[in-house]
């Protein structure tokens, strides 16, 4: 009743063509957005705004990067935090160097540098894929974060090696360091996400997501009808590692505050992208979202019901909540393999002939 | 975003109503899981247990009783990072989050927020430099003075030069241990030894190639700078290898029943530092039996007492709760703000008449805290272990630390922190 296309008409192409076809997914995507920009910023206190909207925020961002590597282009990565450490080191290096430059434009130039790296580690994938792919960008993970923990030029010679984020301004808004209200976090971490999200739906409807998926679903045949393998994946690794490059600079400038390569981009966190990847669902923005707020939203659910309300000790409650977590993933993928997103899919598919059954 | 509307609408539900009743509350933020609970739990058990014995034996400090809270940051930068948001608006007096990572993202946050910030032993040493880091404490001792205290007790032992000796130093790859590299760096080149630093990455459960490299060098003394799980494998390692252990000297986070034990007979002479006294024959032990464990309240599983790290905890709790004394003597009232516990902390001397009240006594160098001065007295003892009676025994009185050197290093790392954050250095 709710959900469905009769009596939508499309007179055009550009309407045959939009995003969301079905006007119920068009209504609730702005009534979703006037929720993020209006209400959510009026209602939310400092502590879920720094510790739980923002950091689900960022790693929207990274897993949708890494999703366009993965679930659309099909090439295996395994050094995600190894490319969040160089956006999070090239904003440090940037804007300690020039404290002038506008902190966007930081961010931006961030996820730049961060694709250039990217396509260098992604040189690999032309020659093999799968494990092997794996194991390349598993170098990359070792490599890159022992280069922060070494080589002096990155941290500026500090003497412990951790990279702290002075304070920086946006249109007079303090967006970085501790005194930033948490409104303006918000805000900087929501308009990269909307952006960066629109982005990458456009990307993957058009001519060069067509290519990224031929190539994941069969590269001989791709490059038979005509898709150069080449620039098909490493524009896959570059958009990617922009995304990637773009989320480890705000988890370093606006999340954290202060990182240590070893630790704040451990090989852990390859892994906790890589999971909300595919817990979330291969090849769906919404997954993205998805797979981002089971793994960083439920954690901190878990631990304000046992602790705060039940009044549980804490490390008893950190115990259950690996166990549980682990347990969810292990249900997540044997009810519904392909994703969250696909279960969303299958409802979605009920919902159209409903109350039909056929 | 789907998510993002449900977490706003629990959360609506899950705040707590603000505490009315009148107390002190000290926040506890604890690691009991993860691969570093070894040393996170009996630091907790000492720090929980101490305040439980306040609460029981006198009521409180000035009347008034001690709330904790305990969070779990599983030595995690992000849980730490969450786990201050979550308390930073229920008036905490004191953060104690035994990280040195953790340390790093809090500064500038409680800075901004005004919640004093106590890192005994650990954190950013340069944060003595008490006119830059106003919120940050580290007294009595900082990895500064560990490190030349060290070297003072090397110089001790042979005849006041360790020139052409070889030191090693091996290392937590981290900000905690590659904290000493400068200090020891300057005294290589004043005492002419050579170092060979050597790094171990978290968490280290893998040394094999470092002690390869370390048994090549033929070095004189290592010294280490490990935690968790690292310890045990470095001083097996280091047995495996016969080198002898009296020269072998770990850092006080080095120094734990937990890192020695396992090793057995092969661990016998190893030494560590310590920055106050160990085993269970201070007066204090009784009052905890009394007061704490015979009333069924002991933190945990009540089995740490008495062990090397759960004192360190006592000893931070202890600090902690005289802080709030001294505080509440110079504010005139009991329901001190986190402001007030600040002056507090920066005017607290601890004197051997004090520690002896408080069944301490010579548990610690006597030291003030100034405002100048955030950094205590820097005095550390030498600590033996006997695998035999599996006790550890002081085997030094109280070796100074070169606080000259330490404080032109601090004035310099300080300095350059204030440049790089627009910090004008003064007393609050």
């Amino acid at each position: 009743m709710l959900y469905r296309e009769a009596g939508d008409f499309k007179t055009s192409y550009a309407s045959d063509n939009q995003t969301f076809p079905i006007r119920f997914d068009r209504v609730a995507y702005w009534v979703v957005m006037a929720f993020a920009f209006l209400v959510l910023p009026m209602i939310m206190g400092d502590y879920w705004a720094n510790s739980v909207v923002v950091p689900f925020l960022i790693y929207v961002i990274a897993a949708l990067g890494l999703n366009i590597l993965i679930g659309y282009t099909g090439l295996l990565s395994l050094g995600t935090a190894a490319f969040m450490a160089v956006g999070a080191y090239a904003t440090f290096k940037l804007t300690t160097s020039f404290p002038g430059m506008p902190i966007y434009i930081v961010f931006l130039l961030s996820g730049l540098i961060t694709s250039a790296v990217g396509v260098l580690f992604g040189l690999p994938s032309l020659k093999i894929k799968g494990f092997y792919l794996a194991v390349a960008t598993l170098a990359a993970q070792f490599f890159l974060i022992w280069l922060f923990t070494r080589v002096g030029w990155f941290f500026n010679y500090s003497t412990t090696g951790q990279i702290s984020m002075p304070e920086r301004s946006m249109f007079g808004v303090l967006i970085t360091g501790a005194s930033a209200s948490s409104t303006a976090v918000y805000f900087t971490c929501l308009i990269f996400v909307v952006g960066m999200a629109w982005l990458a739906r456009n990307l993957t409807r058009g001519t060069v997501g067509r290519s990224w998926m031929a190539i994941r679903d069969m590269d001989i045949a791709a490059e038979i009808i005509g898709v150069n393998p080449l620039i098909a994946k490493l524009s896959a690794f570059a958009v990617s590692s922009f995304f990637v490059g773009v989320a480890g600079a705000l988890t370093f400038a606006v999340y954290l505050g202060a990182a240590e390569a070893g630790e704040a981009f451990g090989i852990n966190k390859s892994f906790l992208v890589l999971f909300m990847v595919i817990i979330g669902g291969l090849g769906s923005i919404l997954g993205s979202f998805l797979g981002a707020a089971f793994l960083v939203v439920l954690p901190v659910i878990l631990k304000l019901l046992l602790v705060d309300t039940l009044g549980w000790p804490a490390d008893l409650a950190r115990h259950l909540e690996v166990m549980i977590i682990g347990a969810l993933i292990i249900i997540v993928l044997i009810a519904e393999p392909h994703g969250i997103a696909a279960l969303w899919r299958t409802i979605k598919d009920k919902l159209r002939l409903w109350p039909f059954p056929h | 975003m789907k998510m993002t509307k449900l977490a706003a609408v629990l959360a609506a539900t899950l705040v707590a109503a603000p505490a009315v009743a009148q107390d002190l509350h000290f926040p506890m933020l604890n690691y009991r899981t993860g691969p570093f609970a070894p040393g996170g739990i009996p630091f907790a058990d000492g720090y929980q247990d101490y305040l439980t014995l306040i609460n029981q034996r006198d009521g409180g400090i000035g009347g008034l009783p001690i709330r904790t809270s305990e969070c779990e940051t599983a030595y995690n930068t992000e849980r730490g990072v969450e786990c201050y948001e979550s308390i930073r608006g229920d008036n905490p007096l004191i953060l104690q989050p035994l990280s040195t990572g953790i340390t790093y993202q809090l500064i500038p946050r409680v800075t901004a927020d005004g919640i004093p910030l106590h890192t005994m032993g650990y954190g950013r040493t340069s944060a003595l430099e008490g006119e830059t880091f106003p919120w940050v404490f580290n007294y009595p001792a900082n990895y500064w003075d560990g490190a030349s205290v060290a070297i003072n007790y090397l110089l001790e032992q042979n005849e006041d030069s360790l020139e052409g000796k070889k030191i090693v130093l091996i290392y937590h790859n981290s900000a905690y241990g590659r904290e000493p590299i400068p200090t020891l760096e300057n005294l290589s080149e004043r005492y002419g030894f050579e170092l060979v630093e050597v790094p171990v990455d978290s968490p280290g459960q893998e040394q094999s190639s470092q002690w390869l490299q370390i048994r090549r060098e033929r070095p004189d003394y290592v010294i280490m700078w490990g935690w968790g799980v690292m310890n045990a494998v470095a001083i097996q390692e280091a047995a495996n290898i016969r080198f002898p252990m009296d020269h072998f000297i770990g850092i006080w986070w080095s120094g734990s029943e937990n890192d020695v034990v396992p090793v057995g007979a092969g661990a016998d002479g190893y030494t560590a530092l310590t920055f106050h006294g160990v085993g269970r024959d201070y007066p204090v032990y009784e009052d905890i039996q009394t007061y704490v464990v015979d009333r069924g309240m002991a933190a945990g599983n009540g089995d740490q007492i008495g062990s090397a790290v759960y004192s360190r905890g006592l000893y931070a709790a202890m600090l902690a709760v005289e802080a709030a004394r001294t505080a509440q003597e110079l504010a005139g009232h009991a329901q001190i703000t986190a402001a007030e516990m600040r002056t507090g902390m920066e005017h607290l001397s601890i004197t051997e008449e004090r520690l002896t009240e408080l069944g301490l006594p010579n548990f610690s160098a006597p030291f003030d805290v100034s405002c100048q001065n955030h950094g205590g007295s820097g005095a550390a003892m030498m600590q033996q272990w006997d695998a035999d009676t599996q006790t550890w025994s002081l085997i030094t009185d109280w070796i100074q630390s070169d606080r000259e050197l330490i404080g032109e290093l601090a004035t310099a790392d300080a300095a350059a922190y204030a440049a790089e954050n627009s910090i004008t250095p003064g007393c609050l």
